[in-house]
């Protein structure tokens, strides 16, 4: 970066001239005086999506303020203080007792530091970084770090799942006790069930943690997730792929959801993944993991793993709505789009109108198939009239695997055949849990505020 | 040294501080040390919601009132320099889980961390700007909120949002100018409910409300001065009629610091009153901190190479299981050594309270371990509440320790065993900071006058960009239209009561309770005598309010109505507590209640020769004779006839 770029930092139009014309520059230490007062303090960065009237000053307090540029009259520099970030390194300590365990990266920020020019927060990944953030992780295992890509969860796509499966696969090819990946969350469920069929009986646990509160943050959520995927990933007898993240917004536990039953359900709780239409695997803690049910993959010796990479990128998940019109369908097909899975009303149903429009994709050679936006529950479609016509018409119910879920599997199975047949074999053919033969009461728990016998509950439990 | 008796050793040290009590004390004793104190001054705005959230503002649980309750721990985070604050660090080592109790009402998931923030409340920063240019602030082009961390807990997210509105102010004091240094407008943290061993907990209904900090520069010289700042501030605020009142609503935190000390800062007082006391006593406090330095810089070469001696203490020994009967079964305990420290821990460091006890806030504080948490070789009778043991305990200690009887000090520590390796790096930490003098550190007030230990005292690199909000501007239009509509200044208010020759002793309640607006009202539209008018709410409304709020909408309302039907201001004394006390009774009910019926002056005179007749005592005492009369009178005078007038009236009947 040039001397002359670097100067901007974030300043345009304006308020880089002004800074220009009295010869100063971020860091700089200076005493500005304007027709409000007389300000003194730091020149720092500004967001490049802020306005260009404005300056940025951090007071010796600690504060920053912003000063109008219309109001400068002097600026007179007295000295600069460039700041360094750095997250305290320190050599992660290795002994050869400990489980080995990799952290495989893409983006999520679990410790970080700010970045001044976006406001936003610039992870640490080193072990060292790490050890330097969360230091109880060296209680837990020897670490080595890798960072296959650094993007935001909501670009993370097919050629990262790819990319990440055949990660895994190296991995556990290497001896590793088990494997943990940082990733963001808004996606984490639908990577998670994408590497839940690319990775396919793991000898080790695959852990995806992430943090939904920013690490920057004092009670963050991300230490004690990181710990307790660590924790899942080291000494776990589940070796699944696994989402692990709070159990509850209290700091009390973690739970582990299966790859392919799990959903980000709030847009900013700690406790935002749920396993749906099923109880989770397990719950863990700093103490270790403490399993729910016993119908899991056991942690085995060998180095043996299906690894499963294919991915045909040309389908599409269609959330219906009524008054849905045929062209949304009709534009998918004359788009070369090769499946289609749609997320219907109540058992599975959508209305007449749409009809010719799947007629004309299903000859098309498109394959349909139909899930619940209701998100729990089991696609029906033998209970009502609407039901049996979509069949008819070729479109395929998926039992109880989630929207999402069944997007990534028709993504895979499309990536490994063209034959429509043999593609709703692997459909509806269970794998790992995406579908399960049973619901159990407990599958579903949305408890509904201000009911006396729940509200006496929610006292007695931390939330 | 450890030939003296800890309580004469006691008395010399107090004398060896030059302590004197706070009534002796003169602006002389101040100066002389060089004390000097700034504010921080919290006022809570009256807004109907809160800062960052739409709960409503203002509505406060009690401890055990919660619907649920959630728990956190704190981890520091780097500052935008990449640095760890001090406090930061200290609290993660406390290692506290946190439990807040949450209700439905006042809390939502923003107040939990568990929803970004809404834009702030602009009817908060619409008064802070007001408050701001009452200051004399510059305000600033654009607020940037920041967050500032408290790992303590009290703020559930682990950080407080705060932002500056504006800078270099200054108030007038009676004989000097004191600068302020910014004002900023912050969210209310939570409220304490206990705070024991590992665990604290708090509630959440003040959490989140709008705040406004004035911060002074240390231009108060003694501790009246302090006091007199932070009132001024104090009525500043409550002249908008725009910031809440009552208990917990407004709190200072007030910094002292003497010639060679350190800045301290007290936190949370919530008495202005008290304010004297405190600085007072902190003040003494340095002084004998900075004499503990120069006694130890005269026994201690080299500060680095000193450490202190540490020896478990053995249950199963029937010895030790002597000196050890009173702490509990399940403690641990360890005898420790402070090599050339003999006579320091019975050192005075201000009224019941010497150096050991800042050894002990500590292990409260930072390892966690209750009080009584240990007891010391020169620990007295009557002081604080550690244990007393008898000397051939400490004799047997000694030896276990190998110390010098008469160089070393000696002190015996307990508590769970996790906690103990923290509690013996903290005495280190602590002794070690006395060869420096006087720590930087936060202390909480206590209602005898005397502060303990709170925390490290925060710095800078706890401040960091808030990157869930965006920078807000501030307009001069918005500023124009704010100054437009500035209630007069506190120092004009004084001036303008004294011209009226209001009584002093009025005036602070008139500032107070914010009722200089309807007394110029009612002196100025309603032309009433001002001494009246400032007696009417300086004595009759008080005496019905005592220090509670008051509705200056009903008082001018009631005059209002006394001046519409022509009746005399007389009858306000009796109006206007019937009025503030049934604040939404019709002014006929009011005349009812009290027993108003109109009456001539003509009618009224005509009873005087008949009440004559009736008079019991000595008619040639004509003093005693009027007085009866205007008794007699008054009631149904009054509201028809001045009082004044018509005792002119008597006057001249009588003759």
């Amino acid at each position: 970066m040039s001397d002359a770029q670097d100067a901007q930092n974030g300043y345009h139009g304006v308020s880089l001239a002004t800074l220009r014309r009295f010869g100063v520059d971020v860091w700089s230490d200076v005493e500005i005086e304007t027709s409000r007062g007389a300000f003194r303090g730091i020149i720092l960065p500004r967001s490049e999506f802020d306005d260009s009237t404005h300056l940025v000053l951090k007071l010796k307090t600690g504060y920053n303020i912003g000063i109008e540029i219309r109001t400068i009259t002097a600026i007179v520099e007295l000295g600069k203080t460039e700041a360094h970030y750095k997250i305290p390194e320190k050599d992660f300590p290795v002994s050869p007792e400990k489980p080995s365990v990799t952290l495989l990266g893409t983006g999520g920020t679990i410790a970080s530091r700010l970045d001044y020019r976006t406001g936003a927060v610039i992870p640490a990944f080193s072990p060292g970084e790490l050890y330097g953030a969360v230091p109880e992780l060296a209680d837990i295992c020897n670490l080595t770090t890798e960072k296959l890509f650094a993007v935001f969860s909501e670009n993370m796509g097919p050629q990262e799942y790819i990319t990440l499966a055949k990660a895994v696969g190296a991995e556990i090819e290497a001896g590793v006790d088990g494997i943990v990946i940082g990733h963001g969350t808004d996606t984490m469920h639908h990577t998670a069930s994408a590497l839940a069929f690319m990775v396919q009986t793991p000898p080790v646990p695959v852990v995806m943690v992430g943090s939904q509160r920013s690490s920057d943050r004092p009670s963050s959520d991300a230490a004690l997730n990181l710990i307790y995927a660590m924790t899942t990933a080291a000494t776990s007898d589940i070796a699944e792929v696994m989402v692990c993240m709070f159990g509850s917004t209290s700091d009390e536990y973690g739970l582990l959801h299966r790859g392919t039953r799990v959903r980000k359900m709030h847009s900013s709780y700690r406790s935002t993944f749920r396993t749906i239409g099923d109880i989770p695997l397990a719950a863990v803690t700093r103490a270790g993991v403490r399993p729910f049910r016993s119908d899991y993959n056991r942690r085995r010796d060998d180095r043996e793993v299906g690894i499963h990479p294919f991915f045909e990128e040309r389908i599409s998940l269609l959330y219906y709505y009524p008054n849905m019109h045929p062209d949304i369908i009709d534009s998918l097909v004359d788009n070369g789009y090769k499946g289609i899975v749609i997320a219907g009303t109540g058992l599975g149903h959508v209305n007449k109108s749409i009809y010719p429009a799947i007629e004309r994709a299903v000859s098309a050679g498109v394959a349909i198939y139909m899930t619940v936006q209701t998100l729990w529950g089991y696609v029906h479609m033998f209970v009502y009239d609407t039901g049996r016509d979509l069949m008819a018409k070729g479109v395929i119910p998926t039992e109880n695997m989630l929207p999402e879920v069944a997007y990534i599997k028709l993504g895979w199975a499309l990536g490994q055949t063209d034959d429509l047949d043999r593609v709703q074999e692997i459909m509806l053919t269970a794998i790992c849990s995406e579908i399960t033969e049973r619901e159990p009461h407990d599958g579903y728990l949305v408890f509904q505020g201000g009911m006396p016998e729940i509200e006496e509950f929610l006292k007695k439990v931390n939330r | 040294m450890s030939n003296t008796a800890p309580s004469s050793n006691y008395e010399q040290t107090r004398r060896l501080v030059r302590y004197v009590s706070r009534e002796e004390a003169t602006a002389e004793t101040y100066r002389q040390m060089g004390f000097r104190c700034g504010l921080e001054v919290h006022q809570q705005l009256k807004t109907k919601k809160k800062l960052f959230c739409r709960c409503p503002a203002g509505i406060y649980q009690d401890g055990d009132d919660y619907d649920t309750q959630l728990i956190r721990h704190m981890r520091p985070t780097l500052s935008e320099f990449g640095e760890y604050d001090g406090t930061a660090l200290m609290e993660f080592r406390t290692k506290k889980t946190i439990t807040y109790r949450i209700k439905r009402e006042t809390a939502c998931t923003y107040d939990i961390d568990d929803t970004p923030p809404f834009p702030l409340n602009r009817e908060a920063l619409t008064i802070a700007i007001e408050i701001a240019l009452l200051l004399k602030t510059g305000i600033v082009g654009e607020l940037h909120i920041t967050r500032k961390q408290y790992l303590d807990g009290s703020i559930p997210g682990g950080f407080q949002r705060t932002a500056i509105v504006g800078i270099a102010g200054e108030i007038p004091l009676s004989n000097k100018t004191v600068r302020i240094i910014q004002l900023s407008i912050e969210e209310d943290s939570c409220r304490e409910v206990s705070d024991i061993g590992h665990e604290r907990i708090y509630t959440t209904g003040r959490l989140g409300m709008p705040l406004i900090e004035t911060v002074t520069d240390p231009d108060m010289l003694n501790p009246d001065e302090a006091a007199e700042a932070a009132h001024h501030i104090r009525y500043l605020g409550r002249s908008t009629g725009k910031v809440n009142v009552g208990i917990g609503a407004a709190r200072q935190d007030v910094n002292v610091s003497i010639a060679g000390g350190t800045r301290v800062e007290i936190k949370g007082v919530q008495h202005i009153r008290s304010i004297p006391e405190l600085t007072h006593n902190e003040a003494f406090r340095q002084q004998a901190l900075l004499k503990i330095r120069k006694q130890l810089s005269e026994r201690i070469n080299d500060p680095a190479e000193w450490k202190i001696q540490a020896v478990d203490i053995d249950r199963d020994d029937p010895e030790s299981s002597k000196t050890l009967a009173t702490i509990p079964s399940d403690h641990h305990a360890v005898a420790v050594n402070l090599p050339k420290f003999a006579g320091l821990l019975s050192f005075f460091t201000g009224p019941g309270r010497s150096f050991a006890d800042e050894i002990s806030d500590r292990l409260k504080v930072i390892a966690c371990i209750e009080k009584p948490n240990m007891t010391h070789s020169e620990a007295m009778e009557q002081m604080s509440m550690m244990p007393v043991l008898s000397d051939d305990r400490w004799d047997r200690l000694q030896s276990l320790l190998a110390s010098s009887p008469s160089e070393d000090a000696q002190l015996l520590l307990w508590g769970p065993p996790a906690d103990i390796p923290t509690a013996l790096e903290t005495i280190e930490e602590r002794c070690r900071w006395a060869f420096d003098g006087v720590p930087n550190e936060t202390r909480k007030a206590l209602p005898d006058g005397t502060t303990i230990f709170e925390r490290v005292l925060p710095g800078p690199d706890r401040m960091y960009p808030d990157t869930d909000s965006a920078p807000i501007s501030i307009a001069e239009e918005m500023i124009a239209q704010i100054r437009a509509d500035l209630p007069m200044p506190i120092a004009d208010c004084s001036k303008m009561l004294a011209t009226w020759g209001v009584p002093d002793d009025i005036h602070l309640y008139i500032l107070r309770r914010n009722l200089f607006p309807p007394l110029r009202t009612m002196i100025e539209e309603n032309k009433l005598d001002p001494v009246f008018a400032a007696s009417l709410l300086g004595h009759t409304v008080r005496n019905i309010a005592g220090d509670r709020e008051v509705d200056s909408e009903r008082i001018l309302w009631t005059v209002g109505s006394v001046g519409d039907r022509d009746l005399q201001a007389d009858l306000l004394r009796i109006l206007l507590p019937l009025s503030l006390t049934r604040p939404t009774a019709s002014f006929d009910h009011l005349l009812a209640a009290a027993r108003y019926s109109p009456c001539t002056e003509a009618a009224l005179l005509a009873r005087i020769p008949a009440l004559c007749a009736q008079f019991n005592g000595k008619r040639s005492d004509a003093r005693k004779l009027r007085n009866w009369l205007m008794g007699r009178l008054r009631t149904d005078a009054l509201g028809n006839i001045a009082l004044s007038h018509l005792s002119q009236k008597v006057e001249e009947a009588l003759q």
